[in-house]
This record gives C-alpha cells, structure tokens and sequence, in this order.
C-alpha cells in the first residue's frame, strides 16, 4: 500500500501542468476576486447622467439629487447623448439613468432590471431631505469585526479546489487507468482492491490538504484573511470533507472505461455542487426544494462547517451535526465504491 | 484433479462476450516446466482463454485448476503475466516502476538483476511516457519476471520489436524456461513458437483445433503439401487463407 501511495504521489508531483493549476487555480481566483473588491468597480449600481460634456467628470456640477453624489455603492457614468445612454441601459450596461437637468428629475429604468428597480427607489428617496429620517428610523452598528466578502468567500474557493481535484484527481484518473489498462496491470498482482482504493485515497487527502495549506498561505500574505476559529479544528473540518469529496470520487472511479462519459459525469455532480453548496453566493432566500437539495451534498456541509470555524469561530463539538454528516457520507461513498469497484470493467 | 507435474489444467471453460462465443468448452493441461503456445488468428480466442487462466476476467463455466487445486492468494504471488496492451504509470521511471511492483511481493529478484537481464541499464531513470515501444515491452517483461515466478503468461510479448530486441526477448524466455519456469506464450509469429515452445495448440472460433509438439504437428499435417514444411504452413492449413477482422 505504501508503494502506491508514493507511486501516486510522484504521479501527482511531476506531472508539473497539473500540479501547478491545482495550487494556482485558487490562489488566482482568491487574487481575481480580492482585486475586484479591493478597487472601485464594485460599486453595485450604476447610475448613467446625460448629456454631460465633461471628461472626466465633475460630480458635483451635476444637476442631479445633491444625496446621489454622497452614496457610496453607487457608480455614476455620464453619457454624452441620451440615444448614447439608452443602449446601455437597454442593455443592462447601467441600472438606471437619470437626466442631467434640473430641477424636475427626469430618469428611465428597465422594468426587467432588479436593480434599475432598486436604483429607482433609492433616487427617489435622495430628493426627500435627511432630516426627515432623523426621528423615525434608528441606526444599529454590527458590533465586532465584520466578515468581508474575501473571508467569506475563500473556503468556498478552497472546497471548490478540494472537490474539483477530488472527482477529476481520483474518479477521472481511475478511470483513464482502467482504459489504458493499468489497473489490469495492477489486478495481475498480488495488490488487493482494497489496498489499491485506500492508497489512492490517502493519496489524494495528503495531497489536497498540503496544496491547501500552500494555498492558503500564499493568499493569507495578499489578504489577511480573518481566522476566527482554531487552526486544528479547521484542519479536522478540511480532513473531514476532503476524505468525503475523495470518497465521492471513489464512487465515480468504481466503474467504466469512457472518460468523456466520466468528465460529463463529474460535471454533472460539480456545477450543482458549485452553486447550491454556497462557494459563491448563499443560497438563504431559495426555495425549500433548492434548500433541500443543498443538504444533500457533501460539499454544504463541509463549506457550512469550515465557515462556522473561520469567519464565526465555531469549535468542532458546534459543528458536529456536519462533521458527522460529513462521516456518515464518506462511510457511505466508501462502501458503494468499494462494492462496485472493478479493475477492468 | 489434475497429476502433480500439472501446473494448471482448465476444463470445459467457456465464455461469450454479448452473446458470441469466445471461448466454447476449451480443456487442457500444461505441463510444469513446459513453454506451452497458443497460436491462432485474430479473434479465435486466445487472450480470453489465457486471460481467465490468470484470474483477470472469470469464466461463464467451467473449471480451473492451479497446482492442482483451486487459486488462492498464492496464485498471484507466484505467476508473472506480461499483457498485449499495457500502460505503466506515466511519470514514473523504470527503475522506480520495478521497485514499486516489487514491492508487491513476499519475494522478489533484485531489482537491479532485473534491470540487467531485460537490458534496461541505459533507461532506468527514464519515465514511462518517455521510452519507445521496444523499451517498453522490455520492462513488461521485466515487471513479469520480477517475483521469479513459477508460471509466466506472455501476450504477444515481442510484438512489435526489431530481430535484435526480438532475439533477446526469446533468449530471456528460454533461459526462464531452461530454469523449469512453465511459460504460456500467446504469439502471431510462427517462428517464435517453434523457437521457444515444446507444445502448441493451435485454437479457431474459440475451440483448440489441434495441439502437439511443434515437430509432430508438421510431420502429421504437411505430409503431402507443396509448401515448406514449417509451422506457418500447419497454421494455414487449419484455418485457412482468409484474411480475419
């Protein structure tokens, strides 16, 4: 078993084009999304004014609300034409736009724009006068540190890391083994099945949790990322969820000789992976079903409980429910896979 | 049950692969310390036939026998198999790729006897994605050879090769043989088995049509032929001239 282990490890290491997109794809996606909010390009709403002649643009001589000019989140482009203007919004290139003339406020928006919608009750709200909020709404701060979207965000990355290299490191390469006949080669020795499966599996868990660490290092030096919880429970959580993502790939490697069918198949269990098990975004105002579909895959619970230990400072006994969840799967990738695994059919 | 100087006996094996027939009720019995060759064209049978013999696909019926008895964790620790058509690890080199599959074993040749013996002193840190055809089957045979195994199943295993590769490859098998290891040998060239092989059957449509020494088969079937008196002519009398997919 040892000698597979270290043959699959060397298998890994030098090939070089993979190893390196393994610790390069995250540490570029973390770097992509840290300098998109990090900069000015993600103020969400995009305001467009015309005409204005100007370049650049000198905010505060437009006839616009004097509110609008204060907001933050708010992007304003001029245009120098209103036929200029209006392609944009026809395409969704602003959310809304208003005409620079006073004093009557003149604006058209997108009736299929969500946030033209937004957009449009916020310009009106910038012409009633501050002081008429004063006695009716009351102001909270969140107390403590906030989490920024970069923290919440880089498990996410790191899970999707971790389950990509999973299916594809383990279920695809299996797969391609089985075709090309090296695991017939293997099956004509004394090596059992078992041997073979736990060699790769150890493999890749070691393999992924080192790659994560060097990723996450690399990216904490840009980022500073804000680590709320314990190091030893966030590596149990990442040991947890690698070994059931790995153990899903098992699954997916028991069995054929197509690798387009499996890279189809691979696919087809990521990309819903992707979007409901929030690597992105949460999915906290989906319908129940969507909810419920979530639940069903490994990869929510391991980025549900990694964030509790990350960005809320959760310990493990608070993330119990998912790391057993994360177990119970792993038991049960296992087994399927090693019931059905075949050498070479 | 099969006598003692039996190392393996196979009795009415069959298998079909979606209905057709491969293998239809073949039986026999190899001798210890015997090189025994399968010969027959594309398609009759051959690989699937030696293949259930190694234990790597089963049988739909049929029995098998090993030393006597049935296989048992000791059947893969003493029989080495080169196949027809085998990747290795990619990234792996040679010499690590023999390391790696000795350690398999409870017993094994040094790494280094192997290396010298199939000539692979110039590509041991190669990677497997690097050497030729040749190499390659050099070193597959070298991965069969590494547990000193008492039974050798060899698929074809100088296809593709120069004479000069190909003369070495049979010069290995023969010593392997001369040193009372059993080999079972699967070829398309005639020569080869008449070289190496003390029995040969000769199998079509998935049925052994004729079995014997390699002597004895020409001195029956090219009695009264125009044709040169050699195994290739023995071959196409039995199963035909016609080209097979």
């Amino acid at each position: 078993m040892w000698a597979l282990f270290v043959a699959r490890n060397f298998e890994f290491i030098r090939d070089r084009a993979g190893f390196g997109w393994n610790i390069l794809f995250p540490f570029l996606i973390v770097a992509g999304f840290g300098v998109i909010f990090s900069s000015d390009s993600s103020s969400e709403f995009k305001l467009g004014v015309f005409p204005v002649k100007q370049d650049p643009i000198v905010v505060n001589e437009l006839k616009i609300p004097e509110k609008l000019k204060t907001y933050d989140h708010i992007k304003i482009v001029p245009f120098e034409t209103h036929d200029e203007a209006m392609d944009k919004l026809l395409h969704h290139k602003i959310d809304i736009l208003l005409e620079n003339k006073g004093p009557k406020l003149r604006y058209w928006i997108s009736d299929s724009s969500p946030k033209g919608y937004v957009l449009e009750k916020v310009v009106k709200e910038s012409i009633i006068p501050e002081e008429m909020f004063v006695s009716r709404v009351i102001k909270q701060q969140i107390k403590g540190e906030q989490v920024r979207y970069i923290d919440w965000l880089f498990p996410g990355i790191l899970g999707m890391n971790i389950m990509f290299s999973s299916l594809f490191g383990v279920g695809y390469v299996i797969v391609r083994y089985r075709r090309s006949g090296v695991l017939k080669r293997l099956k004509a020795t004394p090596v059992t099945a078992f041997e073979y499966l736990t060699a790769q599996l150890v493999s890749r868990v070691v393999i992924l949790l080192a790659t994560s660490f060097l990723v996450w290092f690399g990216c904490d030096l840009f980022f500073s990322f804000q680590m709320q919880g314990s190091y030893f429970d966030a590596f149990v959580i990442f040991l947890a969820g690698t070994i059931c993502l790995v153990s899903l790939g098992l699954i997916i490697a028991c069995r054929g000789t197509n690798e387009e069918l499996t890279n189809g198949a691979i696919n087809f269990i990521c990309w819903p992976m992707m979007f409901l098990s929030e690597v992105w975004f949460s999915i906290e105002g989906a319908s129940p079903w969507v909810k419920s579909i979530a639940k069903a895959l490994p990869l929510t619970h391991f980025l549900s409980a990694i964030r509790k230990i990350i960005n809320d400072g959760a310990t493990l006994s608070e993330v119990s429910s998912e790391m057993t969840i994360l177990l119970v799967m792993s038991l049960v990738f296992l087994s399927i896979g090693s019931l059905l695994f075949s050498w070479t059919r | 049950m099969s006598s003692v100087s039996t190392i393996i006996e196979v009795r009415q094996l069959k298998k079909q692969y979606n209905g057709n027939t491969a293998v239809d009720g073949i039986s026999l019995a190899i001798a210890k310390g015997s090189c025994f060759g399968l010969l027959g064209p594309n398609g009759a049978g051959k690989t699937t036939i030696v293949e259930m013999m190694e234990n790597i696909i089963a049988q739909d019926s049929g029995d098998i026998f090993y030393k006597g008895g049935t296989r048992d964790k000791t059947f893969n620790q003493e029989v080495g198999i080169q196949f027809q058509h085998t990747e290795l690890l990619a990234f792996l080199t040679v010499e690590e790729t023999l390391r790696t599959f000795a350690a398999f074993y409870h017993n094994h040749l040094p790494v280094e006897d192997i290396i010298a013996l199939c000539m692979l002193e110039n590509i041991k840190k190669s990677l497997n994605n690097k050497i030729s055809g040749g190499q390659r089957q050099r070193l597959l045979l070298g991965l069969a050879l590494l547990n000193d195994p008492e039974l050798i199943f060899l698929d074809e295993p100088s296809t593709g090769l120069d004479p000069q590769a190909r003369k070495h490859i049979w010069e290995i098998i023969h010593d392997m043989n001369k040193k009372g290891r059993t080999i079972i040998l699967t070829t398309h060239y005639m020569e080869e088995a008449e070289t190496l092989c003390d029995t040969i059957a000769i199998m079509d449509k998935g049925r052994i049509i004729e079995q014997g020494s390699p002597e004895n088969l020409v001195d029956k079937h090219c009695k009264d032929m125009g044709d040169p008196r050699n195994l290739e002519s023995v071959f196409l009398k039995l199963t035909g001239k016609r080209l097979r997919e």
